[in-house]
């Protein structure tokens, strides 16, 4: 064992040094996470792009479809974003400016849907505005149309990434200097010429960045698209889901993926072009000065008013969701007679039950179940695959800084995507369960890395150092300092593999088995077949997922390193 | 006794440490006084074995100690940013080379306990290290290294991160610690003072060499060249020719001083003159005053030709002034 212990030393390097030469204990660090992704997703990547740039593929009619869908795809998100941001920068104000009773409590009110499956959220708007919601049913005599409709979309996209307004735009609100202002209204700017001229440009970058994150956001998007709105709203995911599942077109299919990615790819490099540009600007202070307790009359309307809107917003779709799976308020199809309608408990105790004719082969609580294994599998295959990675991306060499970008790849490609890819590729295995862990990993896999390595790298060289000065051993300094302080990361990792297995739509979709479905897949297929048990079971199913996804954001909060950040 | 043998340390191809020597004895304090980049904190993890030499060995009680890992020498270190370890309590922390010794958990309490007490944290046991202020965590970083009774305490810049109030405080504690317990002990500083109030022995280290070697008293009254005066600002370092026996021509005119160097007519030679005023000395320092600062028992006077007096009644600026002071030959 080497004792060199001195300024350029890697943390893997001790960890690992074994009389191992460093470049091979690199190696052995790389070997399992770069062939997952070589395998699961640079061959499968590699047979869309074969099939997309193929004569047959590439024909006028295959491009005026592809265009015509990027064009609807392009206007769903741009309108997505700036209603977006119609609710989010006042919301942002809101916070970066004024103390008000539940405010923090309000703040992780907006933040939790980002972190909820599409599929909730898809549920939630369904149980209370959908033809069977809550308010249809206890106002009959309201007859709007919701669900199938655009503003249900772009409704679900604004409850999604409002919160990504109010963190990114707040925190630079925040911690704006208050003496600018001051030294702009003593020059002789009213309010008005403030804000256009001092405020707003100082906010220029972090609006730009928070913008393109919601557009790259609402640009992606498939379960709100394909549950609220259905699939005549063509945008490039749900299409390409069509041409997976409905009216089988492989290679046009193939086509649109490839044009998602060029489009996501741009749109990234943007963002984080605008991220690194946007940090030096303002001086960091403390956050406090700037916060007050609304004075004026004018002032307090706006909190109470913006208070109540968010609440509402916010609140309304996700206790719809467990209320709604709660009560009868309709007739089951086919049940005759007196109608039990109010309180009842029979949509959980029928996922229990395997029924002749109903959607599944299986007793539809099995779904629960697959969903658990299928999370469980995920963690323990993305934390095998995340450690190595992490611990080398903890301390990179100048390669290894390439590599880091290629371990994001798969986040910047849809996850029906992934699914395609996976049902070109590997056609043969589609009748094994086996495939969606590992599409299920590769959406986890970037998030458990960088979980892992800010842990790894945030442990001082000093605190070994002091270990062993006082006599530990370096196999007692891994035991005693570095396993301990990772626990808390690896754990939080593991809950984000957990989390994003459970909720995980549009790859799970395209590639599970009939016979074993996920939670989500199962909440679809619920939603979309008729009668009032379904939709109740629908519910059901939607509330265990909301509660298991909220558990597990609980859990991820408690183990979070303090200081780690946001996004 | 820690005897360290002519370290040779580069870094990045330029000479860090240049054939540093010295040893410290039985309870037994030393100051390594330097400017930042001097190479000070580097000789400290060589003599932890955090770092290897070039060259050169190191020796506790002639036992040669250059290929023994930092965890087998027994040597406590203490971090300017303390180094405590996030995910134990106090109590946790100060046990941890307990534990690596593999104690029996009741020595264990009563050293923790005993620790603690050293350095007045008594009750502080199950307190989270993160809740706690500056100062304590760096008494609790010192009770961690205590704990062990090493059998040579080493300290990096240890009060470099607080406040002057309490830099003081736990100074006076220090001393009190490090007499008591008769550990040997290395202390790291660009701070003189501290140096100076700790050190039974200072060593002044400048470009990796140790340049001036004594007890604060003899390296206060001889610092022997003009950088190791200039660095503890000892007064006014005046450049000078050699003209006779005991005469030197300076920019501010011919010096009578007492040397016992062999110096040769036409020599350059450093001169130190004290500001201080000293009624009984031959030389005199004129010049018109262009500063004034009060100094709680004293004003520093500063003249327009650049030299420095302390008087005690300030006179105004623009006034001219003549002081006698002690001026000493530095070679």
């Amino acid at each position: 064992m080497s004792r060199t212990i001195n300024h350029g030393d890697t943390e893997t390097r001790r960890l690992f040094d074994f009389s191992v030469p460093l470049w091979l204990s690199r190696i052995l660090l790389w070997l399992l996470p770069l062939s997952f992704l070589i395998i699961s997703f640079f061959f499968p990547l590699s047979r869309i792009l074969a099939l997309t740039f193929n004569l047959s593929t590439i024909t006028t009619e295959n491009l005026q479809l592809a265009f015509s869908v990027l064009t609807f795809t392009f206007y769903q998100a741009t309108l997505s974003t700036i209603l977006t941001l119609l609710l989010g920068l006042p919301s942002a104000y809101l916070f970066a400016r004024y103390n008000f009773h539940g405010k923090s409590l309000l703040r992780v009110l907006t933040a939790v849907p980002f972190m909820l499956p599409t599929v909730v959220v898809a549920a939630g708007f369904n149980a209370l505005l959908g033809p069977r919601g809550l308010i249809h049913t206890l106002f009959p005599l309201s007859s709007f149309n919701f669900i199938g409709t655009l503003s249900a979309i772009l409704l679900a996209h604004i409850f999604y990434n409002t919160t990504i307004i109010i963190r990114v735009v707040g925190n630079a609100l925040s911690s704006l200097d208050p003496k600018l202002e001051g030294a702009a209204r003593s020059l002789g700017a009213d309010s008005f010429r403030v804000w256009w001229n001092v405020i707003l440009p100082l906010l220029r970058p972090s609006l730009f960045a928070s913008s393109l994150l919601v557009f790259l956001f609402d640009f992606t998007s498939f379960g709100v698209i394909l549950l609220l709105g259905g699939s005549k709203f063509s945008t490039l995911e749900v299409e390409i889901y069509l041409r997976v599942l409905k009216l089988p077109n492989l290679s046009l299919a193939a086509l649109l993926s490839v044009t998602q990615l060029v489009c996501t790819l741009i749109f990234s490099i943007l963002y984080s072009r605008f991220t690194s540009r946007s940090t030096a600007q303002i001086a960091p202070r403390s956050a406090e000065s700037n916060i007050r307790k609304p004075g004026t009359l004018r002032e307090r309307f706006f909190v109470a008013a913006f208070i109540f809107l968010l609440s509402s917003f916010f609140l309304l779709p996700l206790s719809s969701l467990p209320l709604r799976s709660l009560f009868r308020l309709e007739a089951d199809r086919g049940q005759r007679g007196e109608v039990q309608y109010g309180f009842t408990t029979d949509y959980y105790t029928e996922l229990f039950v395997n029924r002749r004719g109903s959607v599944f082969y299986v007793p539809p609580i099995r779904a629960t179940l697959n969903s658990i294994g299928y999370a469980g599998a995920t963690v323990a295959l993305s934390l095998l695959l995340g450690f190595p990675a992490a611990f080398a991306l903890a301390k990179p060499t100048r390669l290894e800084k390439i590599l880091d970008p290629l371990i994001m790849l798969p986040l910047g490609s849809s996850a029906v995507m992934l699914g395609l890819g996976f049902i070109i590729s590997f056609g043969a295995w589609l009748t094994s369960p086996l495939l969606v862990p590992f599409a299920h990993t590769l959406v986890a896999l970037p998030f458990v890395i960088r979980a892992i390595q800010p842990a790894i790298a945030s442990i001082p060289e000093r605190l070994r150092q002091a270990a062993s000065s006082l006599g530990a051993s370096p196999l007692e300094v891994w035991k005693n300092i570095d396993f301990p302080i990772l626990r808390r990361a690896t754990l939080a990792a593991a809950t984000f593999a957990f989390t994003i297995s459970l909720g995980e739509f549009g790859a799970t979709l395209l590639i599970s088995r009939p016979e074993y479905p996920t939670i989500p897949v199962a909440i679809e297929r619920f939603l979309s077949q008729p009668g009032g048990l379904n939709y109740g079971q629908a519910m059901a199913m939607a509330t265990i997922l909301m509660l298991l996804t909220i558990a597990s954001i609980l859990l991820i909060e408690k183990f979070r390193l303090p200081n780690s950040g946001e996004f | 006794m820690l005897e360290v043998h002519h370290i040779f340390k580069t870094y990045e191809g330029k000479p860090l440490l240049n054939d540093i020597s010295f040893t410290v004895a039985e309870g037994e304090t030393i100051c390594l006084l330097g400017a930042s980049g001097s190479g000070k904190s580097t000789l400290l993890r060589i003599i932890a074995g955090l770092e290897d030499s070039d060259s050169g060995s190191i020796s506790f009680n002639r036992q040669d100690l250059t290929s023994t890992p930092p965890h087998l020498r027994d040597f406590g270190l203490v971090f300017q940013d303390y180094a405590l370890f996030p995910h134990l309590n106090v109590n946790d922390n100060v046990a941890f080379g307990l534990r690596m010794r593999r104690m029996e958990q009741v020595e264990i309490s009563r050293r923790v306990a005993g620790s603690l007490e050293m350095v007045n944290l008594g009750g502080f046991g199950n307190r989270s290290v993160t809740d706690l202020s500056g100062g304590e965590q760096q008494r609790v970083a010192l009770a961690r290294a205590l704990a062990t009774r090493p059998r040579l305490l080493m300290f990096d810049e240890p009060l470099g991160a607080l406040d002057r109030a309490l830099r003081e405080d736990l100074l006076n504690e220090l001393r009190g610690i490090l007499h008591q317990t008769e550990i040997p002990a290395i202390y790291v500083t660009h701070d003189q003072e501290e140096a100076f109030t700790l050190a039974d022995r200072v060593l002044i280290l400048h470009d990796g060499e140790i340049i001036r070697e004594g007890t604060p008293a003899d390296v206060w009254t001889n610092p022997e060249s003009a950088f190791v005066a200039g660095f503890l600002g000892l007064g006014n370092v005046v450049d000078g020719t050699v003209i006779g026996k005991n005469k030197f021509q300076t920019g501010h005119g011919i010096l009578t001083v007492k040397c016992t160097h062999k110096h040769l007519k036409g020599d350059k030679v450093h001169l130190l003159a004290r500001p201080l005023p000293a009624e009984k000395e031959a030389n005199v320092i004129r010049g018109v005053v262009s500063d004034v600062i009060f100094q709680q028992d004293r004003f520093k006077i500063t003249l327009d030709n650049g030299l420095n007096v302390y008087l005690q009644e300030a006179p105004k600026v623009g006034e001219r002034v003549a002081v006698r002071v002690k001026v000493e030959c530095l070679a």
